[in-house]
Order: structure tokens, then sequence, then C-alpha cells
């Protein structure tokens, strides 16, 4: 039971923006796609979260085509945190976090306001949530999107189908503690059963916190596996073209340095 | 937001308005009726009594249908361009971007300039059938022309719809141009009077018809109110959340075609509610379609009313057009807003 691509690739035209990869993503771990800017990351997010539709190969979720699981049903389980988005009108943030809502407005919980005002706590958003969007910093507007895509899937379903959390560069615009609060939170939220796949830029935050990394390099392919094990030093020079050492710390974390 | 109203002081207030405006509207006019008139024609139209009184008379004949046509036209004008502006998710957007309007002139035009020259004994004035139809059916064609230009890859672009509309917005002008340098000074000024709009063509069986689109409008405008949100996070984002965006983007343009279609082709242009009534609701309630939509509709017709009680007023017995008169009393009181709220926009 999983979220699969099978040597689904993209191209526009003579533009190759993901050449066949084929990758297994299990619910209940933390995943990492990493590699250098114009790799496909993003466009490998956007094939497994349904927005665009391979041109080659296919995606399938629980064995099924993505789209044939409907784009409602999907929404009820799988949330979407955007690299960056520009929300048109005043909303506050309060509003845009209940916005994750609105898949679930026909089957209401019991506990829709205490939803967004939890998933606000969350991230630490709660004091802004009568704040205009557009007014706040960008790493705030980030910690609310990601409390919006927390609320969208915030129970499990009823009919027992796994939960996933999408994020494109979830940590680029966050402060030293709240990227570290941010993916301890992907962690927590791992543990509890859902999948989540993460585009990330910095390697010790993806060596720390997940469990497997994608790694998207233009000369060594498409590698997935253990986190420890695809993150090796040779593989991190080769594909970011950075001399890189990596030490050990008294309490066991292993942490890169570059250059 | 501290300084923001709730719903239902939103909604109260602009039912409020609205009763205010009906109870002017109805009062004034080249035969004023007073209030103790209007209240004795109200219980007779209620009751089903007979009323021979002139008040009677001159209310229920003329009055009347003269006041439910400016409600649905100002409410289906500013409901719709809510509906615009949610979809283009843009402030300054109109329902004469996707060409209802420029159509529908152009068409009148045609009717009344060159309808003149062919078919003389076809009538054509401000809400005859004749002009009605052909105007609806040139904003429609329009629109219709306008939307198929913007798509593009199996989906419908909004920039290219907003490129498209202003190109053909250009073309119709163009149109309109000739017709009113071929046009005798008559058919100038009645088409001239056509594009500032007014209500003097309401008769009951037209508002009838007008009255029951936009209603039917504004129930399908609804529905759209929480897709709309969504889409305020961009078009992939509200995909995400299950949003048809497809689906809502050809629900919105066709709900405002037949509304502001409806009740151009009756009315001729109303210009500014439709821009006005939503930006309006919005600074003082926010922007939740589901508040903005039916507090638009009901400002933009509280401000139809005021304005058309006005116009048949300062000149009596002659009229002004209601065109003139939406932005003479919109934009100050649009101004007055913007001002008490200016730390919000």
């Amino acid at each position: 039971m999983t979220l699969v691509c099978e040597g689904a690739g993209v191209r526009i035209g003579a533009k190759q923006l993901l050449a066949a990869a084929s990758v297994q993503l299990r619910p209940g771990r933390v995943t990492a796609i990493l590699g250098p800017n114009g790799a496909g990351k993003s466009t490998l997010l956007s094939l497994l979260s349904g927005q665009r539709q391979p041109t080659e190969g296919r995606v399938l979720l629980e064995g099924r085509p993505l789209q044939a699981h409907g784009a409602a049903a999907l929404a009820l389980r799988r949330a979407v945190m955007p690299q960056e988005s520009s929300v048109a009108f005043d909303f506050t943030a309060r509003e845009i976090v209940a916005l994750g809502r609105f898949p679930h407005r026909r089957t209401p919980s019991a506990d829709e306001d205490a939803i967004v005002a939890e998933a606000m706590a969350l991230t630490d958003v709660a004091a802004l949530a009568p704040r205009i969007l557009n007014t706040l910093s960008g790493g705030e507007k980030a910690r609310v999107h990601l409390a919006r895509a927390l609320a969208q899937i915030w129970h499990p379903p009823a009919d027992g189908a796994e939960r996933w959390l999408l994020l494109d560069e979830p940590t680029a615009a966050l402060d030293l503690a709240h990227q570290h609060a941010a993916m301890r939170l992907l962690r927590e939220w791992a543990a509890r059963g859902v999948g989540v796949v993460a585009v990330l830029h910095d390697l010790n935050l993806a060596r720390r916190y997940a469990d497997e990394a994608i790694v998207l390099g233009a000369t060594t392919g498409l590698r997935q596996g253990p986190v420890a094990e695809v993150l090796q030093p040779a593989l991190i020079e080769e594909v970011w073209s950075m001399p890189c050492e990596q030490v050990e710390r008294a309490d066991g974390t292993v942490q890169y340095l570059f250059g | 937001m501290r300084n923001r109203w709730s719903p239902r002081a939103v909604l109260g207030g602009g039912a409020l308005l609205l009763a205010l405006a009906f109870v002017a509207a109805a009062a004034s006019g080249a035969y004023a009726i007073s209030p103790a008139q209007l209240l004795r024609v109200f219980g007779a139209l209620l009751t089903g009594g007979d009323d021979a009184s002139p008040e009677y008379l001159v209310f229920a004949n003329i009055r009347l249908p003269r006041l439910i046509l400016g409600i649905a036209a100002g409410a289906g004008l500013g409901m719709a361009g809510t509906l615009m502006q949610g979809l283009f998710r843009n402030p300054l957007a109109d329902p004469g971007l996707i060409g209802i309007s420029s159509g529908a002139a152009l068409a009148a035009g045609v009717t009344i300039v060159l309808g003149a020259a062919f078919l003389p004994a076809v009538p054509r004035t401000l809400g005859s059938w004749p002009l009605v139809s052909m105007a609806f059916a040139g904003g429609f064609l329009v629109t219709l022309l306008i939307y198929g230009l913007s798509q593009s890859e199996g989906g419908t672009r909004m920039a290219l719809m907003l490129l498209a509309g202003i190109a053909i917005n250009a073309l119709a002008g163009a149109g309109l141009g000739y017709l009113s340098v071929v046009a005798t000074d008559e058919q100038l000024r009645s088409l001239q009077f056509w594009l500032l709009g007014s209500l003097g063509g309401a008769r009951w069986s037209a508002v009838a018809l007008v009255g029951a689109v936009v209603f039917v409008a504004c129930a399908m405008a609804m529905t759209l109110a929480g897709p709309l949100n969504a889409i305020a996070l961009g078009e992939s984002q509200a995909a995400l959340l299950g949003v048809d965006v497809e689906r809502v983007k050809r629900r919105a343009v066709v709900v405002t075609a037949f509304a502001v279609g409806a009740v151009t082709a009756t009315t001729g242009i109303i210009g500014f509610i439709g821009l006005i009534a939503p930006h309006w609701v919005r600074m003082a309630a926010g922007p939740d379609h589901r508040v903005v939509l039916p507090a638009s509709g009901l400002l933009g017709a509280a401000l139809v009313l005021a304005a058309d009680a006005v116009a048949r007023t300062v000149v009596a017995p002659a009229e002004l057009p209601l065109g003139v008169l939406t932005a003479a009393i919109g934009v100050p009181m649009f101004l007055l807003m913007l001002r008490h709220f200016r730390s919000r926009v």
C-alpha cells in the first residue's frame, strides 16, 4: 500500500522536466526529495500530488492510478503545501487555515473550529490568526500554509485510507528554530501513519529528520533509499559539486560540512 | 480583523440600505407619493383591494415594475461583479471584462441605427422586445467568443481571457464608433441614452423575465461562493482542495452572462455597480465570498434604486441617465469608505 511512480516522466515539447522516475513511498515515513536546482524535484512532487500528469509512465496510489481516485476524494486525505503562493484579497491567516477544511464541508467534524485553532498552534501561528495573510513575512506565511495543510488531513479518513502530506521546500523561508520545529512536527505526523514527502535543500535537515531520501542528480540519475545510505559524501560531491565531509557528533547524529 | 463587520451586520446593513432606498425610490418621482399614501397603496396591493386612486395607478403600473427592475439590475450587477473579481482574483475586474456590455452595446447600436434603415416598422425603444433580445444575444455571443478565445491546453486561461476581453471590447467600441457616425441625431440620442443606462424601459413582462433570470443566477452564484474562496489561493491550490476549477469558471461565466446580459439588454449599460459594490463590501466585511456575494447584491440593488430615485426627480419631468448617477453617487461613498478603511487596503 503505497504511493508509487512507475517510470513516470514529464516532457513538454523538447524540454525534459523529469526523466522517467520510479520511486516507492510508504505512509508512516518522512521522505526527502533532494537535488540541485532544476533537477526536477518540484516536478516529481507535482506528479505525486496529481497536480501534473506524467507524459510517460504512471503514478499509482494504493494500486490505482492517482487520477482514478478523483480530485475531491484525494483532497480528503492528501494535502500539499506549496513552495510559494499568492493569495488574492485580504483573507486573514485564520481564514486561510480554515480553507484547508474546504474538502470536508459536506461531512464536517464536530470540532471544525478547534481543528483550525490546533493546527495553527502546532505551527506557532495562533497569535497571527486575525492578521491579514498578505501582510505577514515569508516565514510566517509558510507556517500558515503548513497549518492549512495539516488541517486538511487532520483526522484519519473514515474508510482507513492513507493520509499523505506533500511539501515543496517547507523550511526554505523559516528561521533556524522554526525549521527544526517544522521537521519535528513532520516526524510526529509520520509516526501517526501519515506519509510525508518533502522537497528539501538542507541536507543536514534531511539527514536528521528524514527516513528516506530520493536524490535527483544530473549524472547519477535517481537514487532512493534510507537517508544514511543514500546521502554519502561521495554522492553529495558528485550531485552538488561541493566538497563534503561527514562528521559524527558525540550523540551519534551526523552532520555534513561543505567546502 | 478588529475593524471588520460581522457577516450578520453587513447583510443586515445591506438589507436596511435596500429597504430605505426602496421607500425613497417608491415615494419620489414626477408624481410624488407621500408616505401615508404609500402605506395605503402597499396595503391595497397586498390585500388585492380595489383602489382607483391616482397614486395607486402610478405605483402599481409604472413605479413598481421600475423598482423591481432596479433591484434585479443592481443585484445582478453587484453579484456578477463579485463573481468576476473572485474568478480573476483581481478586485479591478468587472462583468464588462468578458464582453457582455460591449457585445450588448454593439448589438443595441446595430438595432437602433441599422434597424431604422432596414426594418423601420420594428420598435427600437428602450425595453422593447427587438432591442432587448438583440442586446442580450449580442452580449451572450461576444462572451462566448471571448471564452472560446481563452481556451488553451484543455483549460481556460484567465490571462488569455483578460487580453481577449480587452481586444474584443476595443473592437466592439470601434463598431459603436462607426455606428454613431452614420446615425441620425435622433438615433444617436437614443443610442447615447442606452449606453448610459435607464430603468425607463420597465414593463411588467420584461421585469418579470429579468427578475426571474437574476434570481436563478443569484442562487447559482451562491453555490460558487465556497469554491471562489479556495480559488483565492490560486487555481492549482484550489484544485488540490478538490475544486473543479474549470467547472467553476464555466459556471461563473454563464451565470454572469445571463444575469448581466438580461439586465443590460433591458436597461442599457449601468456602469460602476459591478465594480464598486463587491469592493465596498469587502472593505467592511472581509473577502469571504459567502458574505460578499449576497451583500454585493443587496448593496448593488440599493445603489441602483437610490440613483434611479435621483434620476427621476432632479430634472423632472425629464430623466437623467442612470449611469451618470451610479457613478456620481457611488464614487463619493466609495472614496469615503476608502478613507475609513485605508489602513486595510
